[in-house]
């Protein structure tokens, strides 16, 4: 009640919280916050990462084989989309500083839209694994002199993409709320740590991408 | 990070992110075996540290948000060259009765 009351001046202010004494160490607060949760986050991915390098250093031959029934178009078109994507969401954190908001809504809605293109793609790509047999526990029915090797890399390709995905889904859902806020002119000048977190969020999301490329669709084709 | 960065910075990364990913793209299509596999992670790697560093802002962070960085990836490192050495040296001793 007293804050309606309050010029202005005194209302803006307020992007600071009371327990910080700068807004730098209030950003800087948010910035260690998130980077110490991308670190569990990349704990979380590295037991897979790690399950992955002794299998293939453990079956080899059949990771190789494996890694070449996947289509390398999907992921090359993935690959381009993704890192676009994180193009437009560091011109969204960019805008967000400068306090425009017409371009930080624009560059969230073309991130959160390619966001999803991506997981279209992969989608129709997962399909296409149904389609051909190659869903380990589902929809198994490849037959071959490295059957089980190649199921144990399909198995190490689907929990990787899939918890992928499944992040990339959080942040499509999460670069929608932003949005949505703001319309309301949130965001925006002193406020932007909000976006620039998200950010983070997002761009660490394509460098596991950036990294499940070279181990799941070029180790077959390049060996 | 208070100052902001100019979209000109932002897109000559996006445009060495996307050739670095067509370099890794071609390179697997010439079938280089050995160690084509680390040229791949280490041209991957590569894209990684461009997106840490300027998308990521690390390069503008203060030393207490880079050190997370760097120890996120020293566990990294850990836990997977402490496994892969178990993996890798298994058939070096022979124990007796085997």
């Amino acid at each position: 009640m007293i804050a309606r009351t309050r010029p202005a001046a005194l209302r803006a202010r307020e992007a600071l919280g009371e327990q910080y004494s700068t807004l730098e160490q209030q950003h800087t607060a948010s910035e260690l916050g998130m980077w110490i949760f991308l670190a569990t986050e990349l704990m979380l991915f590295g037991g897979l990462f790690t399950a992955y390098a002794v299998y293939r250093t453990v079956y080899s031959a059949g990771f190789a084989e494996g890694s070449r029934h996947l289509d390398l178009l999907y992921g090359a078109v993935n690959t381009a989309i993704l890192l676009t994507s994180s193009l437009t969401m560091a011109l969204a954190v960019r805008a967000a500083q400068l306090g425009q908001q017409r371009a930080l809504m624009r560059a969230l809605a073309v991130t959160a839209i390619l966001g999803l293109l991506f997981l279209a793609i992969k989608a129709a790509e997962y399909q296409k694994h149904f389609a051909e047999g190659m869903v380990p526990g589902l929809a198994w029915t490849y037959q071959g002199p490295l059957a089980t090797q190649i199921e144990l890399f399909f198995f190490a390709y689907f929990a990787m993409t899939a918890l992928h995905s499944v992040h990339l889904g959080v942040g499509v859902v999460t670069v929608a709320v932003i949005t949505v806020l703001a319309r309301h002119g949130a965001f925006l000048g002193e406020r932007h740590t909000p976006v620039e977190m998200l950010g983070l969020y997002w761009h660490f999301v394509d460098v596991i991408w950036i990294f499940l490329v070279p181990l799941l669709y070029l180790f077959g084709p390049s060996s | 990070m208070d100052g902001v960065i100019p979209v000109r910075v932002h897109v000559v990364v996006w445009l060495v992110l996307l050739l670095l990913a067509g370099i890794n793209l071609g390179l697997s299509q010439l079938r280089l075996g050995g160690w084509s596999g680390a040229l791949a992670l280490l041209i991957a790697a590569l894209q990684a540290l461009l997106i840490a560093l300027f998308l990521m802002h690390l390069r503008w962070s203060p030393a207490v948000v880079r050190i997370i960085a760097v120890a996120a990836l020293l566990w990294l490192v850990i836990l997977i060259v402490g496994t892969l050495d178990d993996v890798l040296t298994r058939g070096w001793l022979s124990a007796p009765g085997r």
